[in-house]
């Protein structure tokens, strides 16, 4: 279960968050929607730990651990796994590089016994295959020239091979076509499991007709306003967040 | 034009002190005031062959400035050489000239290594080199010096038409470390490339200047040096490119971008252009600056721990440098020696 109780984040001198309360557990979908400017991503720095978000008060905890002690690396190894929005480019490090290091890095915080490059490579075919993705671009530097929606991929590419436990998808689906917003919905849609949470984070109704939650949360203001199922997000697709926006007010 | 000074160990007036402009940046009269007593005949036998050892070739090697074998080489055909560069003193000075000369048609891969044992010791390295009509030379420096160590090494390089000379230089730097090279176009068509890697630490610095002088047509001049440096150490870029008169269709490319990784730490670059002949084709590009936080974070949070995420973007910065470099066992032995000292 993921547990965030109270939390209150700044960046800089500026409150984003002020005192979110919100528990995901394990094997379930939460879909987190909200107006511009509600601290939609501010919630998904805060969970994994990006330096300039952190928490003033309150609790974060996963599985029963508590996460905001740790560096974003051990969070990463506890299986907190935060899909950009915007993919960041990273020059002279091949794409296959990077997450074989990301990999076995986790691996060795975790104990485990690292991945054998062949091993590592016969993994990578099998889940850039699924994904419809081209093998070569990942000898590429990661992300460099990538189009929006081969970002989106590489990053459930990772998803895939880091099987992370908790997964957090900040506007996934920004900068999609159909097409790709599809294949990467059937991606994630292919991580659900009963030891897994989800946070999607998205201000559209759209990203949930292919990845369907099994609540909604309406983030405004830096709180939970209101929570329900499905429906809320197509209540919210009708109506707007305009009533949500005046009540934080 | 030589804008550079005769430098002699033996004699303290010789040493420029920072009042010279090409000096400016490593005043060594003010790190060292008296000749140095000279370096003894190191007794002590050699050990292992140096970084370059695995490609084979034959070795050139001098110890505390005194040759082992031949201090020139002629070069015809298609030549391996691993020119070692042995200090083995403590406190003293000693200096040294090597002299290549590389026939017309022929292929040079020079290996040179500075090997620093000891402490606190001063060399002066000068190296002549001529690449004769259609010759191809590569020469590829890596330095290993103690932190209390002093070297100067000078470089002068002509080439004649159609002529190829490509350089690489890494270095981790010394007390005061000088790494010139002055290469001339003295005909028509020649190919220069002259590119370095500086990764300094503690109180180290590396100074790497150059001048090159377009004296004849249609040369071409490409230069990439990226460096890194840490803690207080200070790393020096001084490059000149010199079209002259009647020099027309030179090509010539000059970029410097460095990474400051310590609050205390320092970068002068000093790109310099100057332009005497119409029709040419002349750019530099210099820039300093700092990780990409955004890229840190995006790397940790898949995992991998901060100061490996550091070694990882530092390490992809400065490999452009090295993935220029041609000879592909020399690449690798380089693509080591750099990940083992990031």
């Amino acid at each position: 279960m993921l547990s965030i109780s109270n939390l209150h984040v700044s960046v800089g001198d500026k409150p984003i968050l002020k005192g979110l309360t919100l528990d995901v557990p394990a094997g379930e979908v939460h879909a987190i929607m909200g107006p511009n400017g509600a601290g939609k991503s501010t919630l998904g720095y805060a969970v994994a730990g990006r330096p300039g978000y952190e928490a003033t008060q309150g609790g974060v905890s996963w599985k029963g651990e508590d996460l905001l002690g740790l560096e974003p690396a051990e969070r990463a190894a506890k299986g907190v796994f935060l899909s950009f929005q915007y993919p960041i480019e990273i020059p002279g490090v091949p794409a296959l590089t990077f997450v074989r290091t990301a990999l076995n890095a986790q691996k060795r915080a975790r104990g485990e016994e690292e991945v054998t490059a062949p091993a590592f490579l016969k993994m990578v075919k099998a889940a850039s295959t699924a994904l419809k993705m081209d093998f070569d671009m990942l000898k590429r530097p990661l992300n460099v020239g990538f189009s929006g929606g081969e970002k989106k991929r590489m990053e459930i590419l990772q998803m895939a091979l880091l099987e992370p436990s908790l997964l957090i998808l900040d506007e996934t689906d920004s900068g999609l076509d159909i097409d790709a917003l599809r294949i990467v919905a059937e991606g994630v849609n292919a991580l659900r499991s009963p030891d897994r949470a989800m946070l999607v984070i998205t201000h559209y109704q759209r990203l949930l007709d292919y990845i369907k939650p099994d609540r909604v949360h309406v983030l405004a203001g830096g709180r939970i306003v209101a929570s329900g199922g499905p429906e809320l997000a197509l209540q919210l697709e009708a109506e707007g967040y305009d009533k949500y926006a005046m009540e934080a007010a | 034009m030589n804008a550079f000074p005769l430098i002699d160990l033996k004699d303290a007036s010789s040493f420029p002190s920072r009042r010279v402009e090409a000096w400016k940046y490593s005043d060594l009269r003010r790190h060292l005031r008296e000749a140095p007593a000279p370096s003894p005949s190191a007794t002590v036998p050699l050990v292992g062959g140096g970084p370059f050892e695995a490609l084979g070739g034959e070795a050139m090697v001098f110890v505390n400035g005194r040759a082992v074998g031949e201090t020139q080489m002629m070069v015809s055909g298609d030549k391996m050489v691993r020119l070692r560069l042995i200090s083995r003193a403590q406190g003293t000075g000693h200096a040294l000239t090597a002299r290549l000369s590389v026939r017309a048609g022929a292929k040079l891969l020079l290996l040179e290594s500075h090997e620093g044992h000891g402490s606190a010791y001063v060399a002066h390295n000068r190296l002549e080199l001529d690449v004769a009509r259609g010759a191809e030379v590569t020469r590829i420096v890596l330095t290993d010096e103690p932190a209390d160590a002093m070297s100067i090494t000078q470089a002068q390089v002509r080439v004649e038409a159609g002529g190829l000379y490509r350089q690489t230089i890494l270095t981790t730097g010394a007390k005061l470390q000088r790494l010139e090279t002055q290469v001339t176009h003295r005909a028509r068509g020649a190919d220069v490339r002259l590119d370095g890697v500086y990764v300094l630490s503690g109180e180290r610095q590396a100074d790497l200047t150059s001048v090159v002088d377009h004296v004849a047509a249609d040369g071409v001049t490409s230069q990439l040096t990226k460096g890194v440096v840490r803690d207080t150490a200070r790393g020096v870029f001084q490059g000149k490119i010199v079209v002259e008169r009647g020099a027309d269709g030179t090509d010539a490319r000059m970029g410097h971008h460095a990474l400051i990784l310590g609050e205390r730490a320092e970068i002068d670059a000093k790109p310099e252009l100057e332009i005497y002949a119409d029709d040419v084709q002349c750019a530099h590009g210099n820039t300093v600056g700092n990780l990409d936080e955004a890229a840190l974070f995006y790397m940790q949070q898949r995992g991998i721990a901060a100061d490996e995420a550091r070694a990882l973007l530092t390490q992809a910065f400065l490999i452009e440098v090295v993935d220029r470099i041609v000879h592909e066992g020399a690449r690798e032995v380089v693509r080591e020696w750099l990940t083992a000292r990031l």
